[in-house]
């Protein structure tokens, strides 16, 4: 007990040093923060303590990847590469291949033609590699059915890997809707398989960003069609300005191919418009079919809505074009951003959405602190009145404790949240039980007539044991809650676990060297407690 | 100066005899939440009923629910409830699920602004459709059984397994008793209280392991007294420090359910109760489980053999 080597004491002065140090730049406005961060050399953490956007205020949505229309257009695809593969080895089907949920059926009625297509169709497997959805294996199951047919189906791992590109490219496309729109430290991640997080401190209405992001903006060049064009050559589409128009079902070209949209205004009109540049494959092809169809109109389609369909009145050859619709500045603004950062792979729905506000932000932030501070009094002061000199010690552990819990938040980048900061005030209140422990156990040692020096060292051993093995069961609890919780919920188990880790090592370590110098200075044959 | 002592010391207080009470009161408390919960149930809040929920701040006086209310049902959107919350100016709507599955709940929002966006001040918005709020319930659910699994894994470990089956009726019991809180209370049941009651697990599950840490040393040094005279003796030895921890989250608890603000009262409330609960279980239901578990003084002799020997020479 009495032993006490000065670099213990040393370290532990250092490392409370650290942790005020770190917790420094949360007390400072951004700009402060900046100029100290490119000052200093980078592996110096520079970084306030994130708060949650409950409660500095934004929006979080939650959208999820329209998995049917994935796995829709995947098996579409399988069925043009079916009949690729089978006009390419010229052979020959009975009454067309037949899609089905997960794959397609193809009715070869000779035998030995069947086996030939069933090689064929094989060399369509691909193995699956995806290393960041997991997903392994290969891409599709064929399978003589044994009743003249031959049956495709897409594995699991297939379609996984399918989503989860849709996934990642649906985060690229949404990068650069957000950041060309001029929204500020928006975050975009993946959640779950199938789900898109994003979040924007500061926003309030989620109106705008919701267009924003639901929008899938495939957009198409397709020829208005004639009269006397085949039903199944055609789509009957609807106009933004009302009514259907027929259009060709063949694509002249397609939004891939766009390099640029700027918004601006008709040279004529003055009307808002969109200009927009092809690059030179879609350039050419646009030209093209310009040339050949002079005269004509064509539809521009933006998810499967005709935004106008004006004639071609020559051939377009120099790749570019202007799209008028009836727009307002802002709508020529928003489409010109969702040109120029592409199409979704998929459409995105909102399942979930959580907005506050500022003001409620700052109250709960108030509301946080306010109760923080009173609670962390009252246990003070209680565990003054309670232990005298000891409880000093307790209390002054109990700061460092919650110096350490924010040093830790700030040093691994953790966010604060409502229930945060509820975490936090419970773990004042618990973290004083480590004291208690070691506090009523001294005391039971000296009423059993130990000497003080070995009161203490007694309760110190025995007590250890106790509070390791009740500090990881709250811990566990902790642990779990942040596997399984979501959101702000998680900002709870961060600061309990934190807090349990904290507060073991302040309690115990720091407790103990305070009454060893105390015992030390004036070695005392009376307990306090 | 003279110090406080909440806890009176050296106490011989007959915890054991008690199990005779506290046993059927548990067991009826008990019964009866299960029955509350599947009679009444909880308010489940839209994290895990799905819905959508608005809080609103009148931009110049008192809000007036009753307007808000009947407009917003004329919004034709199903039942709207309209609550105040905190202050005179405040109030919550709340949506149930709306047809036309995610879509629905965007939509509502919407119509909300529309309808409101002029008097009203937006504070919060939160939508949550369907699909999200089951898996937010199994998900929820699946914590908490894992985390029991995972603390009972350890306690086995570093106990002996009576040791671990108290733990878990205890801990059992508390959940038990705090579902029959939220039914009776009527508190809303959202995502925070799923954190309420994994919090009430983990310091449950502290209060027991204190005093089964006594009892395992007590029996080591002890071996003539009945297993009902260690337990007392265990508890009475803990019992200050059991007071004192139980204080001072209390109030920190306190402090937390009066000035923490409306966000997270309902999770302070069930979190004080859950602190009572698990300081009463502690010592009325799992210590003296291990009696009937049959744990004796020369159970902690027995280390090296097989553990199921254990628990045969108890039955002999």
């Amino acid at each position: 007990m009495l032993r006490l080597a000065t670099w213990k004491i040393a370290s532990i002065l250092a490392l409370i040093v650290c942790a005020a140090l770190l917790i420094v730049p949360s007390f400072l406005d951004a700009e402060t923060v900046a100029s100290l961060e490119s000052r200093l050399p980078s592996w110096i953490p520079v970084r306030p303590i994130v708060l949650g956007l409950d409660l500095q205020g934004g929006a979080h949505l939650l959208m999820e990847v329209d998995t049917p229309s994935v796995i829709k257009s995947q098996v579409e695809s399988l069925r043009d590469d079916v009949r690729g593969k089978l006009r390419e080895g010229k052979i020959s089907i009975s009454g067309g291949i037949a899609m089905q949920p997960r794959g397609v059926l193809v009715r070869i009625a000779d035998s030995a033609e069947r086996a030939r297509a069933l090689g064929l169709l094989q060399s369509l497997n691909q193995s699956v590699g995806g290393a960041l959805s997991g997903a392994t294996g290969h891409t599709i199951d064929v399978a003589d059915t044994g009743d003249g047919a031959i049956q495709l189906t897409l594995t699991e791992a297939a379609t996984t890997d399918k989503i989860h590109r849709a996934v990642t490219q649906s985060i690229e496309v949404l990068n650069r809707r957000l950041n060309g729109s001029g929204t500020k430290e928006t975050n975009v991640q993946q959640q779950g398989l199938d789900r898109v997080l994003i979040e924007v401190p500061g926003l309030q209405d989620t109106t705008e960003l919701k267009k924003l992001v639901g929008t899938t903006a495939k957009l198409e060049f397709r020829l208005v069609a004639d009269a006397g064009v085949a039903p199944g050559d055609f789509d009957t589409l609807p106009q933004q300005q009302g009514g259907t128009i027929p259009v060709e079902k063949r694509v002249m070209v397609a939004g891939e191919d766009l390099v640029d949209a700027q918004p601006g205004f008709d040279q004529r009109t003055g009307e808002p418009d969109v200009s927009f540049r092809f690059n030179l494959r879609g350039g050419q092809k646009f030209g093209q079919v310009t040339s050949d169809n002079v005269g004509r109109p064509f539809a521009i389609v933006l998810d499967n809505v005709v935004i106008s369909a004006p004639r071609i009145l020559g051939p377009i050859t120099g790749g570019t074009g202007q799209i008028t619709g009836n727009f307002t500045v802002e709508q020529a603004n928003n489409l010109a951003v969702l040109l120029r950062a592409g199409a979704l792979p998929a459409k995105l729905t909102t399942v979930e959405e959580r907005t506050v506000g500022p003001g409620l932000g700052q109250d709960s932030i108030d509301a946080g602190k306010r109760a923080a501070l009173v609670g962390g009094g009252l246990v003070v002061v209680y565990m003054l009145t309670t232990y005298g000199v000891f409880g000093v010690f307790a209390d002054l552990a109990l700061g460092v404790h919650i110096l350490f819990i924010f040093a830790s938040m700030a040093l691994l980048g953790a966010t604060l949240t409502l229930p945060g900061i509820a975490g936090i005030v419970f773990t004042i209140g618990m973290a004083v039980d480590s004291n208690v422990l070691i506090y009523e156990r001294i005391r039971e040692e000296a009423h059993m007539g130990r000497s003080v020096v070995s009161s203490l060292d007694a309760g110190f051993n025995r007590a250890f044991a106790t509070i390791i093995d009740s500090n990881v069961t709250m811990f566990v609890a902790a642990v779990i809650l942040y596997l399984f919780g979501s959101g702000a919920v998680r900002g709870f188990a961060v600061s309990l676990g934190l807090g349990i880790l904290t507060s073991v090592i302040t309690a115990v370590t720091m407790t103990r060297m305070m009454i060893a110098l105390w015992y030390r200075r004036g070695r005392p044959t009376v307990l306090p407690i | 100066m003279k110090l406080l002592r909440l806890a009176p010391e050296n106490t011989q207080l007959g915890f054991m005899r008690l199990r005779r009470l506290s046993y059927p009161l548990s067991a009826a408390l008990s019964i009866i939440s299960v029955v509350l919960f599947f009679t009444v149930g909880m308010n489940f809040g839209i994290d895990f009923a799905g819905g959508t929920q608005v809080e609103l701040r009148a931009k110049a006086g008192a809000a007036d629910i009753a307007s808000l209310r009947s407009k917003g049902e004329s919004l034709g959107l199903g039942p709207v409830e309209a609550q105040r919350s905190g202050a005179e100016s405040d109030v919550t709507l709340r949506l149930n699920v709306q047809p036309g599955g995610e879509a629905g709940q965007s939509a509502a929002v919407a119509k909300l602004r529309d309808a409101f966006g002029e008097a009203y001040d937006f504070r919060s918005v939160e939508a949550v459709g369907p699909r999200v709020s089951g898996e937010l319930v199994q998900s929820g659910t699946l914590g908490v059984v894992i985390a029991i699994l995972a603390v009972l894994t350890y306690l086995w470990f570093r106990f002996e397994w009576q040791f671990a089956v108290g733990a878990i009726i205890g801990t059992m019991h508390d959940l038990l008793l705090t579902v029959g809180f939220f039914s009776v209370t009527q508190l809303e049941f959202n995502q925070t209280s799923i954190a309420a009651i994994l919090t009430i697990v983990g310091y449950s599950l502290n209060e027991t392991v204190v005093v089964l840490d006594r009892i395992r040393e007590v029996m080591r040094k002890y071996k003539k007294l009945s297993t009902a005279e260690i337990v007392d003796k265990s508890v009475n030895a803990v019992l200050p420090r059991t007071i004192m921890t139980a204080t001072t989250v209390f109030l920190a608890l306190l402090a937390l359910f009066f000035l923490g603000g409306h966000v997270i009262r309902s999770f302070s409330a069930a979190m004080i109760w859950g602190i009572f609960v698990a300081t009463y279980s502690s010592i009325f239901i799992c210590s003296p489980m291990l009696i009937y578990l049959g744990v004796r003084a020369d159970t902690f002799d027995k280390n090296v053999e097989p553990k199921a020997e254990a628990g045969v020479k108890v039955k002999a």
